[in-house]
């Protein structure tokens, strides 16, 4: 018997060796449209076991796995598929966990189809893996397991050194996951009441359900990173602060690019206007839609104007229309070709009954006795790619139409919050406002590091979680050098 | 969770409240807010420092019960616990060199008005205090701001139970026609506001404000509480509480604070019904 696969790689002794099924990609179940625009529960319902091993059973286990260098933390990918095919569902989850403290969230927010599954051998032919399903039927497995059977990255000898994170979203919570492992106490400090940044503020519940971020923050507390909510940075305490009075050896910033940006059109300050930060935060992060159980209302406009094409404005448009809206209109200035959201976020949208107003750029919005009535928008075509090498819209067409509406959500971006950067002047920002940080998080001030929206400004959740860990490193690095 | 130390009663319906937050203590000054939530379900709501002790490690508040949160928040006392408290959120306001001031404090206001008086006289200045409220049994405060080397306490009131029968404005009017001050601070409801602001805007001598628009998070990142000031979206979150009262848009942000009202009457209701059916 050969101890080799068909790649060449080599086959432990014992074990069958891997043929790979060649079926189609495996579909994952979803509530239909006109249910699930109705409520807040998830969309999209995840594998069954079954299903797992069937679209685990596509993999190639190529020898060279392009896969893993699509992913931006390098998740060992290939392995663990393998440990699914194997039926080795620990395994498989402790390999996942060795790169990314939560799958069950990338899963799900990932934007797969330009990361990994775009490196995927299989995707030459339409039909890559599912990598990001499988991912997070692996999350899910890990969090439906009692305690003591949950995967918990093993945590390093103490060190002695103390470390704080400033902000608990994607690009601290990675920080701080992987500063544990290499023995170094670690506090996270987060300025709102609950755990997340923008998994939890952000990200809809029926995307994103909070009781799974919370799990997988909880796993993080079993690591031993303590966490204090309600901790302003900037203002509680400042950086220099965290390092003389509270005793820390190094700081983490990863407060995230949390300031909303507006258009600056007349108009903008009535009321039915939100910035798809608040609307979303009253939403997710207080639980609107259980007003007035939870405290907090929200204004739901029955006809809903959002400003943008992003996954910020898919999920404006989408909640809004679950908040009982009869009309959401997607106003976008490029076209569906264009837009920066994922494609299934915009299929999904497309699905809910949200209506695209493409090529529209808003240039005031009308009102009567203080209450938004309408936006007037201006009429675009696509001209030459611009820096972004996106076709530039241009405009034809001066005010050319009005949507009546009730409510406006701008979603055009976010922008650095100077909160905490005004406060610590050695910190050198650039002309925007964000911090200046090398390849591993350094900043201009010894001993603090940066990664995340604050420093590259708006991105995604991996890529955050990715400058997370690569500035852990740079901290542990620091610190053993500190202690010499 | 935050302790609460303190609760008083000062009128019928405003309520002053302490609770043990050291870290918060340290830091407050004078014109700067909190934000707090008093459980699971609560909203976030932003309150004004009326008073703090870093060296016992607390911070205070005075709030008028009108809606649901503040309602909750009066049957609260020492021994109750805050789910969340933050701060200290805002610019302080700004005491140095201001000469001799006029601090107008209308109703709740007032509360505000206390530590802004007491910082500028710590920092120098003279200090003219016109406490303004609706009657007599809604004015707080008195023999604390008694208690303060002022140059001088005015008390008015709507219907005349307690000191001057007038609107705050017509002492503050004859301050600045009197040449008695450099400058003013106005405390209060919008609509006071916008009349100390007209006053003293007539009279060439600045004013002030501290204004009091809806919040959520209060650290910049929702941007509910846009107010214009002179032609410009600000956030009264992080770019104030405190603006120039001659360059604020009033009328919308009094248009603003409305936003909700049929739903905190709604909260109100259901709040007031569940109440009653438990008892």
């Amino acid at each position: 018997m050969r101890d080799v696969d068909e790649n060449g790689g080599p086959v432990s002794a014992g074990k069958p060796r891997h043929k790979p099924a060649r079926i189609p990609r495996t579909s994952m179940p979803e509530r239909g449209a006109a249910e699930r625009a109705r409520d807040f529960d998830e969309v999209t319902l995840g594998y069954t076991e079954e299903m797992a091993r069937a679209e685990a059973s596509r993999c190639l286990q190529c020898r060279n796995a392009t896969c893993i260098e699509g992913c931006p933390v390098n998740i060992d990918i290939k392995s663990f598929i393998g440990g699914i095919i194997d039926g080795d569902y620990h395994e498989a989850v402790a390999i996942l966990k060795e790169r990314n403290a939560l799958p069950a969230v990338c899963g799900r927010v990932c934007p797969q189809e330009e990361q990994c599954e775009a490196a995927c051998v299989l995707a030459k032919k339409g039909e890559p893996v599912a990598i990001g399903r499988l991912e997070r039927w692996l999350g899910d497995f890990d969090l439906a397991c009692e305690l003591e059977h949950r995967c918990v990255p093993e945590v390093g000898e103490d060190t002695g050194q103390r470390v704080a994170v400033i902000g608990s979203g994607p690009a601290g919570l990675a920080c701080a996951g992987e500063l544990r492992r290499f023995g170094h106490a670690v506090t996270i400090f987060e300025s709102l009441h609950a755990t997340g940044g923008v998994l939890t503020y952000g990200i809809p519940e029926f995307r994103l359900p909070k009781h799974i971020v919370q799990a997988e923050v909880g796993l993080l507390e079993e690591m031993g990173v303590e966490i204090r909510c309600d901790v302003v940075i900037g203002a509680t305490y400042t950086i220099d602060e965290l390092m003389t009075d509270e005793g820390y050896d190094a700081v983490f910033i990863g407060n995230g690019a949390g300031l909303p940006m507006f258009m600056g059109i007349p108009g903008e300050n009535l009321n039915g206007v939100y910035s798809a930060n608040e609307f979303l935060t009253r939403v997710n992060l207080m639980r609107a839609y259980e007003f007035p159980t939870a405290d907090t209302p929200v204004w739901r406009g029955r006809k809903v104007a959002v400003v943008g094409g992003g996954n910020v404005a898919m999920d404006a448009a989408r909640t809004a229309k679950r908040l009982g809206a009869e009309e959401v209109f997607l106003v976008y200035r490029r076209t569906e070709d264009e837009m920066p959201a994922r494609k299934e976020e915009v299929h999904h949208a497309r699905e809910e009954g949200i209506e695209f107003k493409m090529l529209c750029s808003p240039a005031e919005i009308t009102g009567k006795d203080g209450w938004v009535t309408g936006l007037v928008a201006n009429r675009m075509e696509l001209g030459e790619p611009d820096e972004s090498g996106r076709r530039a819209p241009v405009c034809v067409m001066d005010a050319d139409f009005t949507i009546d509406c009730d409510t406006v959500v701008m979603a055009i971006g976010t922008r650095a919050n100077p909160l905490l950067t005004h406060t610590t002047p050695d910190l050198e920002l650039s002309r925007r406002g964000y911090v200046v940080a090398d390849e591993d998080g350094a900043t201009s001030k010894p001993g603090v590091f940066a990664g995340g929206d604050i420093v590259t400004g708006s991105a995604t959740v991996i890529l955050a979680m990715g400058a997370g860990k690569r500035a852990a490193h740079a901290i542990d690095g620091w610190l053993k050098g500190a202690a010499e | 969770m935050f302790p609460i130390v303190h609760a008083r009663q000062l009128s019928e319906s405003v309520f002053e409240m302490g609770v043990e937050a050291p870290a918060i203590a340290r830091k407050a000054r004078a014109g700067q807010f909190l934000i707090l939530r008093i459980d699971e379900n609560g909203e976030r709501i932003p309150l004004t420092f009326s008073d703090w002790s870093a060296d016992e490690g607390w911070i205070r508040f005075i709030f008028m019960r009108v809606g649901k949160t503040t309602h909750q928040l009066s049957h609260l006392g020492v021994g109750d616990s805050l789910a969340d408290v933050v701060g200290p959120l805002g610019v302080p306001t700004h005491v140095e060199g201001l000469g001799r001031v006029a601090v107008v404090g209308g109703g709740v206001g007032a509360a505000v008005a206390y530590p802004v008086a007491r910082a500028m006289l710590a920092a120098g200045n003279e200090v003219t205090v016109i406490l303004g409220a609706r009657n007599a049994s809604l004015l707080i405060l008195e023999d604390e701001f008694r208690a303060l080397p002022l140059t001088e306490l005015i008390i008015t009131t709507d219907d005349g139970s307690a000191g001057r029968k007038d609107l705050v404005t017509a002492p503050l009017k004859e301050l600045c026609e009197t040449g008695a001050i450099d400058a003013s601070m106005a405390i209060g409801p919008a609509i006071m506001m916008k009349f100390c602001a007209a006053t003293t805007k007539a009279q060439g001598v600045p004013c002030v404000v501290s204004l009091n628009p809806i919040m959520v998070d209060g650290t910049g990142m929702c941007g509910a509480c846009r107010v214009t000031v002179g032609g410009e979206t600000k956030f009264g979150c992080v770019d104030g509480p405190d603006f120039d009262g001659h360059l604020v848009d009033f009328e919308e942000l009094m248009s603003r604070q409305r936003v909700y009202v049929d739903d905190e009457r709604l909260a109100d209701a259901e709040y007031h019904r569940e109440c009653s059916c438990g008892m």
